[in-house]
């Protein structure tokens, strides 16, 4: 833990209402984040993406927020107007989503959504927020960034698509990041390539970084320290190289789901799932 | 991955000629050929199918077989049918659509005096119908399931459910009247209209080339309860269309990166969003003018509007086929040419579509 605490969560839940009754993705999910790499790990509907999602005030119109604290650096995240959000979203919280296919819009170039995002926040001209837009595409390794510029999103590829989304939400110079999955809509050969981007980065900025993902190694490698969630608690919360002393039985599960390059090459464990653990 | 980079590029500067923007123009023009001649055979085939004799309409039944023959090879029709139709398409290209018995003029200089009467009315209805109707939608949309919303939908409800000819009624007997706001029936009042000089045919344009604001303000006050009339209607489907279109969009992704980077709702819901309703919508839009365009029978009739529906369905009572297949064509036509519109504005505002 730093020194430092940039954002506090106590007891967060959040709940939706659907046709079928009340669903609770969240349960009593609290962390303190100093400058730091968090991960999220969990299997789908564990949570992790809507406890990033409430941090942004972004859940979906059924769903509701309570939390005994959200506080981030000296803002009450829990009362805010529409008005006060959008002084923190982008500006100071953002979000990488998962592909970068549905997260562009499609019909604006990808210069128009950079400059907008930038410009939000900076008050600028054009042509001075389009400096900054080519220096952004470039600070994320686009060897052609007046062409990627002019360009529609459908004319890039799907990794040069999340760089530019990375360069998008990394504009208006943030203090924390949320990546939801980043990677996973990518072809496994340049996950790897926009993850060192992604952190190089984090680290040249001194953000803040929460890192969502289903991998446990891959989050592991780029974090310093990882919740597990399971049907919305955190079920654990260990540093990234202590993992193999994990303690519940579920990461531990999780962990002995890889299969490993030594060891032994009988089948993989299968989980064994107990009511005990969605209890928290 | 050099070694592939070839390849691609070849491949993808064939693909770009065979569909650039210049080869997806000329696929536009092309299709826009071919469907022209089909509307072109089945008009001439229906005309060929119908059980009026076209020699008989033009000499009478009391004719003499010799003038009966003889008026038969002047119209070309001991000719086969494939020669038959050559020079009917031959003559249609030349703009001649035959007489109209009803009016004895060439039918292409009726419809030259009908069709802009159509136009103007359907033009009108249409920007008024756009300009209310996609708002109305974005705003049922923003809205959903609290009263603005139910509000658009009664509204469209009834637009949907009410006759034409008794809302027309009801409009001419409440704003003309009772209120005394608009005009009456006619394009302009009776006492003006030799004045005009038909340049273009539509008033609005002619009144303001002649210079005169008097007439047309007097065209204006003529046209706008027809018009509002028609654009009632198609106000209705463009808001529900809009509505459906805006819902699927505000629940995409790209929605949620835009509200991720702090932009305001008023920008994400107009900019955003809207820009990609457009896309589908520009062709709602366009279906709904050209049946606009095709006159509407029922408001030219009680608004004694001279335009295209009047004419064509007056024809067709009277058994004038020159004048009803003349019509047809025109009808189609239009329909071939805002469809063509719509595809060209859907390649301007869909970038993905430009490929």
């Amino acid at each position: 833990m730093t020194s430092e605490t940039l954002l506090s969560v106590k007891n967060l839940a959040v709940s939706f209402t659907t046709s079928k009754g009340p669903v609770n993705a969240v349960r009593g999910v609290s962390f303190d984040l100093g400058r730091e790499r968090l991960g999220i790990v969990g299997e789908s509907g564990s949570g992790k993406s809507q406890t990033g999602r409430a941090i942004l005030g972004l859940t979906a119109a059924n769903g509701s927020i309570t939390a005994d604290k959200m506080q981030f650096h000296d803002v009450d995240l829990r009362h805010l107007s529409p008005k006060q959000w959008r002084k923190v979203r982008g500006a100071r919280i953002s979000m990488i989503m998962q592909d970068p296919k549905y997260s562009l819009n499609p019909v604006m170039t990808i210069g128009d959504q950079i400059i907008e995002a930038y410009r939000e926040h900076h008050k600028v001209g054009t042509k001075e927020a389009t400096h900054r837009a080519i220096e952004m595409l470039e600070a994320v390794k686009i060897r052609d960034p007046q062409r990627v510029f002019k360009s529609y999103p459908h004319e890039v590829s799907g990794g040069m698509g999340q760089r530019v989304m990375i360069a998008m939400m990394l504009i208006p110079d943030p203090e924390l990041l949320i990546a939801d999955e980043p990677t996973s809509a990518l072809d496994v050969t340049v996950q790897l390539q926009v993850m060192a981007i992604l952190d190089d980065l984090v680290r040249e900025r001194g953000m803040a970084l929460i890192f969502i993902s289903h991998d446990l190694h891959l989050v592991s490698s780029f974090c310093d320290r990882v919740l597990v969630m399971y049907q919305g608690h955190v079920v654990e919360e260990i540093r990234a190289s202590e993992l193999d002393q994990a303690k519940h039985p579920y990461t531990q599960g999780l962990l002995n789901c890889l299969p490993k390059m030594d060891g032994n090459h009988d089948d993989l464990p299968v989980l064994q799932r107990q009511a005990s653990w969605a209890e928290g | 991955m050099s070694s592939v980079t070839p390849t691609r590029r070849g491949g993808r500067k064939r693909a770009r000629l065979l569909s650039g923007p210049g080869g997806s123009i000329l696929r536009v023009v092309a299709s826009v050929i071919i469907t022209f001649f089909g509307l072109l055979l089945v008009t001439f085939l229906i005309g060929r199918i119908l059980p009026i004799d076209p020699v008989i309409a033009a000499v009478g039944d009391h004719a003499s077989e010799a003038i009966y023959n003889r008026v038969r090879e002047e119209m070309g029709l001991n000719l086969p049918l494939w020669q038959q139709f050559f020079v009917y398409v031959n003559n249609v290209l030349h703009g001649d659509f035959g007489k109209s018995i009803l009016t004895s003029q060439p039918v292409l200089h009726d419809i030259a005096r009908v069709f802009p009467a159509t136009l103007e009315l359907a033009t009108l209805g249409t920007i008024i119908g756009v300009i209310l109707g996609v708002p109305t939608g974005v705003l049922a949309a923003v809205h959903k399931g609290k009263w603005p919303d139910h509000l658009v939908r009664i509204f469209g409800l009834v637009g949907y459910s009410m006759p034409i000819f008794w809302l027309g009624l009801m409009g001419l007997l409440v704003f003309y009247m009772k209120l005394d706001w608009v005009a009456g029936p006619g394009r302009v009042d009776a006492f003006y209209a030799d004045f005009i000089e038909p340049t273009t045919g539509l008033m609005l344009v002619d009144t303001l080339l002649d210079g005169d604001i008097d007439l047309f303000w007097n065209a204006v006050s003529h046209i706008i309860l027809p018009a509002s009339l028609l654009a009632y209607f198609s106000l209705a489907y463009i808001a529900r269309m809009t509505r459906s279109f805006m819902l699927e969009q505000l629940s995409q992704e790209y929605i949620l990166a835009a509200r991720v980077k702090g932009i305001s709702e008023f920008r994400i819901i107009w900019r955003h969003a809207l820009g990609n309703v457009m896309v589908p919508l520009v062709t709602v839009i366009a279906l709904s003018y050209a049946n606009l365009l095709e006159g509407s029978v029922l408001t030219e009739t009680i608004f004694a509007w001279p335009g295209l529906g009047l004419y064509i369905t007056n024809s067709l009572l009277n058994a004038d086929m020159n004048a009803v297949l003349g019509g047809t064509v025109v009808v189609g036509a239009v329909f071939i040419g805002v469809n063509m519109l719509s595809d060209l504005l859907y390649r301007l505002l869909d970038p993905r579509a430009r490929r």
